[in-house]
């Protein structure tokens, strides 16, 4: 009996909205994002440009449209990089946890937690400074935070798996730890990882804004929207519309994909509707 | 018992001294030399060269690396090499802001989460439930640097109730120092709260649907009750997990924030060490916030087990 | 009533001067340490000079050569020697009295091997330092060097306390006006009035100098009051509003920083003096100056401070003109342009005018790649290992021309006739003749086309009205004190 929750069809509705705009701007944006014109420096949100020029007579609505693109271009790939790599290290760790060898496992968590206990930011900062300030750079500093997460989650997950009759029964039937863990334990923790991808895709969105907020994103003249706040900030008193719109493109954007998560947790995780369920009837459930 | 705070010691001393590896390769290959930083555009050549013997540069790696260690482990973490005093008293100036920074913005974030996560998870569906996780969803979305801008627009420049920047010492008197922190304990803890707050409602209705609540309301207790006398301190437990690690995700994650509010943090400095090339610096604080963070795991992990004994069955 | 009519005349008008204010002063750059004489970064100079450290002679606000330490000096016929006749009476900050000795102290510990003064070459020419009385020093030079008297009053040369030169880098014992009083890294530096300084007495009670790197910041805390003074304001966008209260002045001045678009020459398509030709005609100031500087800066041609008396007006050499820029290009072999990259350091003006140039060159085909870094890698890579195209930055250092005399400098300019030039004007003592030196120096690289020049780096004061007496220039980098007071209604 599965309904579309109010969250999700916000959610869902403002992330459809996000990614066509994105899409579009591949093909056609009001004007060239890379057009400078001093002369019309500054204006105001109109008919002419629906959220105003910036310092360098830019068109923010174009920026915006190319700077969410980037952002969730940016987020996309670097959560792709930490699912990736991080759920088949998580199945590994399980499945070496379950079949005797707790050394690779505890080897691989404690790297994990290693790369945990890195402050974020600063390693991203480093990252720059080894490699200079990219696009690409922020993707990897953003990816390899992903990838413990990805390998908790998995790992926890699969461990609460491998007891399962149906998995002694493959195991009987001579399948290896590998091809177990690949078509029978990834298929039944699928809905948990998309769930935690969501969520760590709108986390992703806002490290890119930090990142980019700092300088170490993607570079001139390609838009984003952290390099538009942080230029904003000067100017916000004459121009506040140049804050304003890239903010509030962040904040609709995380929300939305936020909202949309927590949907799709409530269609797919059937041990939380059940919780949903026992929470409300809890004296009928045994 | 004893064998599993053994093996918990053991590993969180491996994690440590492996963290220190890291770190040091990490920072060692971040190309630009801290000497042509401070000679500027028209440097001379031999007094850069002078300056490098002076601060010890012209060893090797291995040398700088068992020094660096062997000095940390007494409690020197050497001379920084551009503010010529040592890194552990820079660092004490700094966490003097940053610090109480953080909890301060923790208890903030503490005080409006907690409550709010209850009354939504005892109230669940009803409309406080709703706008209190509407609320948390927007505070996950909001950039913090964002939000602080718009505090000193409204509060400083608008209002003039807050200075907009600076941290005057603590000598200038307990309420001026806590009045200069306040924004930014506010930017800080808008998204924890919002966290904490979601945290700590999935966790209470996790504890509601235990065995031992429904075994106490079966005896006749209200839900409330039930909740307060056997389950809270259950639900606690993955929020403090949380208040940890974001006690040592603040401790580092207000770069931005202390900058926006020009505030002499931890954050601050070791931006500036970076742009610097002041590396000693560098090292000292990214071990210090690493060592925090497994630390604060180690506590959590030994928590968990006095709380659960099954824990340490299963680890041991 | 007519006695109170003109007692309230009198109040309202009388200049109220020497209120015992402590001036909050912003700066955007935290110095690194507080010896002038150890580090280059401007930042130190920012605190110190004039406040804390005095030299010898004084460079004043308009760039002139005024009598420090030293009340006036001699110089010998041949240009070699010069004899100081020093102030009396005057003490250090930490007890001590200043007296020849301490000269030779200072200027044998920033020629000596270990000394990390970063321009060691001031003191190079020094054959002989002579202490001929306690308040008599005569120093010989191995040549007539006409820039000396100026060199040893930069912040790179002010006189130290053998006691306490060590320390300078955090506890910093000059003879200024000023004592240094506490240092809270990250925040502020606090300077109190020094009773028993020599010279005239100063105004001001004491300065903070406040440390606020944030733009946003810079501007809040000037609108919340916390700061009186931001002697360099960071951004020129929103100077206009400060223009528009009248509760602050703006006063925008010059710096000694020439905004080059820095030109590898060592490297083709840049070796070729007609591509560098074709970029100076590419380039639009007018509109850099508009939209990168919002109208704050004064345009330039060579490498040469518009207010300096020597200065010649060279801007018109390459005039914009896209076709003559195109034709250029076709004629040196690029019909079709090229590709190059614009490595930019971390200040908003080279951010800034950098999105502009690479759009003005991409009008001629030249499609420009940018890279933004950090100083330490722009140093790394630029400065040192020459390893770059293109780059924006400006050149803060006072009467900086002779560095294209160097062909090892990154510009990699090796031209033996301007070498000629440089060699000619640091051996000549005749005024005349040096003015004309320098008149064809700026000539020369305007019209080799070594770099872009595109302008001078405005300084823009910004403090409340009635504070009289700040730096309205750069000549070099001081915020210099001595003078200020605040005028009208005690605060």
């Amino acid at each position: 009996m599965k309904h579309f929750s109010i969250s999700f069809i916000v959610g869902g509705g403002l992330s459809v909205l996000f990614l066509m705009g994105a899409l579009l701007s591949f093909f056609w944006t009001p004007y060239d994002v890379e057009l400078l014109n001093i002369k019309g420096k500054f204006a105001s949100p109109g008919l002419e440009h629906l959220m105003g020029t910036d310092h360098f007579g830019r068109d923010i609505l174009s920026m915006v449209m190319v700077g969410t693109r980037n952002a969730i271009a940016v987020s996309l790939i670097a959560v792709g990089i930490g699912a990736t790599i991080g759920v088949p290290l998580g199945l590994w760790a399980a499945a070496t946890c379950m079949n005797g060898s707790r050394l690779i496992d505890e080897l691989l968590m404690r790297g994990n937690d290693l790369i945990f206990a890195f402050p974020s930011l600063l390693l991203a900062i480093l990252i720059t400074a080894v490699f200079g300030p990219s696009i690409i750079n922020a993707i990897i500093a953003i990816g390899i935070f992903n990838i413990p997460v990805f390998a908790r989650i998995s790992r926890g997950a699969a461990l609460s798996i491998w007891p399962k009759e149906y998995i002694s029964a493959a195991r009987v039937a001579g399948k290896g730890v590998s091809r177990i863990s690949y078509e029978h334990i990834l298929p039944n923790i699928l809905n948990l990882l998309i769930v935690q991808a969501t969520i760590q895709f709108s986390i992703a969105i806002i490290a890119e804004a930090s990142l980019s907020y700092v300088g170490l994103g993607s570079q001139p003249p390609n838009p984003s929207l952290g390099r538009m706040l942080n230029e904003a900030q000067t100017m916000i008193f004459f121009a506040p519309w140049l804050a304003y719109f890239p903010g509030g493109v962040i904040v609709a954007l995380v929300l939305g994909f936020n909202l949309m998560g927590d949907g799709i947790r409530d269609l797919l995780d059937p041990k939380l509707r059940q919780k949903s369920i026992t929470g409300k009837v809890s004296n009928d459930a045994s | 018992m004893i064998s599993f705070l053994l093996k918990k010691i053991t590993s969180l001393i491996i994690t440590l001294l492996v963290s220190t590896g890291v770190i040091f390769i990490l920072i060692e290959v971040v190309p630009g030399d801290p000497v042509a930083f401070m000679m500027g555009l028209s440097g001379s050549t031999d007094a850069a060269d002078a300056l490098r013997l002076e601060l010890g540069l012209n060893v090797g790696p291995w040398d700088r690396y068992f020094d660096w260690v062997s000095g940390m482990v007494n409690g020197n973490f050497g001379i920084s090499y551009t503010y010529r005093v040592p890194v552990v008293e820079l660092i004490r100036e700094r966490a003097l802001v940053s610090v109480p920074l953080t909890i301060y913005a923790l208890l903030l974030s503490t005080v409006i989460a907690i409550p709010a996560g209850l009354i939504s998870a005892t109230r669940r569906g009803s409309l406080v439930d709703t706008s209190f996780m509407g609320f948390a969803q927007l505070g996950v979305a909001i950039p913090n640097f964002w939000f602080a801008i718009l505090l000193v627009l409204f509060f400083s420049t608008t209002l003039k109730l807050f200075s907009a920047s600076g941290f005057p010492g603590w000598d200038a008197g307990f309420f001026i120092c806590l009045k200069a922190l306040t924004l930014p304990a506010i930017s800080l803890a808008l998204p924890q709260a919002a966290i904490l707050s979601r945290v700590m409602r999935s966790s209470v209705l996790d504890v509601m649907n235990e065995d031992y609540i429904r075994t106490a309301r079966a005896k006749g207790l209200s839900k409330k009750q039930a909740l307060f006398r056997h389950g809270l301190r259950n639900a606690m437990i993955p929020v403090l997990t949380i208040l940890g690690l974001q006690f040592s995700f603040l401790l580092a994650g207000g770069i931005i924030i202390e900058s926006v509010f020009s505030l002499p943090g931890l954050g601050r400095l070791v931006f500036q060490s970076i742009i610097q090339r002041d590396l000693i610096v560098v090292k000292s604080i990214v071990t210090l916030l690493v060592f925090s963070v497994v630390t604060i795991t180690f506590i959590v992990d030994l928590l968990y087990a006095a709380v659960d004994p099954r824990l340490r069955e299963g680890n041991s | 009533m007519k006695i109170i009519n003109l007692v309230i005349i009198l109040l309202s008008s009388w200049p109220c001067i020497a209120w015992p204010v402590t001036l909050n002063v912003g700066l955007q750059l935290e110095p690194p340490n507080l010896d002038p004489t150890s580090g280059a970064a401007a930042a130190i100079d920012d605190v110190v000079y004039g406040n804390i450290f005095e030299g010898l002679v004084r460079i004043n606000e308009d760039g002139d050569v005024q009598p420090g330490l030293s009340l006036s000096w001699d110089i010998g016929d041949d240009g070699k020697s010069y004899i100081f006749y020093l102030a009396k009476g005057v003490l250090f900050h930490n007890g001590d009295p200043f007296t020849a000795t301490d000269v030779k102290f200072s200027f044998s510990r920033a020629r000596s091997d270990s000394s990390t003064n970063a321009k060691k070459y001031i003191f190079k020419p020094i054959v002989d330092i002579n202490v001929i009385d306690p308040h008599t020093v005569m120093i010989t030079l191995d040549q007539a060097r006409p820039d000396f008297l100026f060199n040893i009053g930069l912040g790179d040369a002010v006189i130290v306390n053998k006691d306490s030169a060590d320390r300078n880098s955090f506890n910093p014992v000059g003879t200024g006006p000023f004592k240094f009083i506490k240092w809270v890294r990250g925040d502020r530096v606090e300077l109190e009035r020094y009773k028993k300084y020599w010279g005239p007495s100063v105004f001001l009670e004491g300065a903070h100098f406040k440390f606020i790197t944030d733009p946003l910041s810079a501007y809040t805390a000037m609108k919340a009051g916390d700061i009186d003074a931001f002697p360099n304001y960071p951004v020129p966008e929103n100077l206009f509003l400060f223009e528009n209260d009248p509760a602050y002045e703006v006063v925008i001045g010059l710096t000694a920083g020439e905004t080059i678009l820095a030109t590898n020459n060592r490297n083709p398509p840049f070796d070729n003096v007609l591509v560098r030709k074709a970029i100076a005609y590419a380039i639009d100031r007018s509109e850099l100056i508009d939209g990168a500087m919002f109208g704050n800066a004064v345009p330039i041609g060579s490498h040469f401070a518009p207010n300096h008396p020597d200065y010649i007006d060279l801007t018109g050499l390459f005039p914009h003109n896209l076709d003559q820029a195109r034709q250029l290009l076709l004629s040196a072999g690029y019909p079709n342009g090229f590709s190059a990259s614009l490595k930019l350091p971390p200040p908003i003006y080279a951010r800034r005018t950098g999105e502009l140039i690479a759009s003005q060159l991409g009008r001629v085909g030249i499609n420009i790649k940018i890279e933004n870094m950090e100083w330490s890698q722009w140093i790394d890579q630029v400065l040192i290992n020459k390893n770059y195209d293109l780059s924006i930055v400006s050149h803060v250092e006072p009467m900086d021309i002779n560095i294209y005399a160097n062909h090892n400098y990154y510009f990699g300019y090796d031209n033996d006739e301007f070498k000629q030039i440089i060699l000619d004007i640091e051996t000549n003592t005749d005024a005349l003749n040096s003015s004309r030196l320098y008149k064809l120096a700026q000539k020369k690289i305007a019209e080799d086309a070594v770099n872009g020049y595109l302008f001078q780096l405005g300084k823009y004061g910004v403090w409340k009205t009635g504070l009289k007496g700040m730096w309205s220039n750069y000549p070099i980098r001081s915020n210099d004190l001595r003078g200020v007071y605040l005028e009208g209604d005690k605060q």
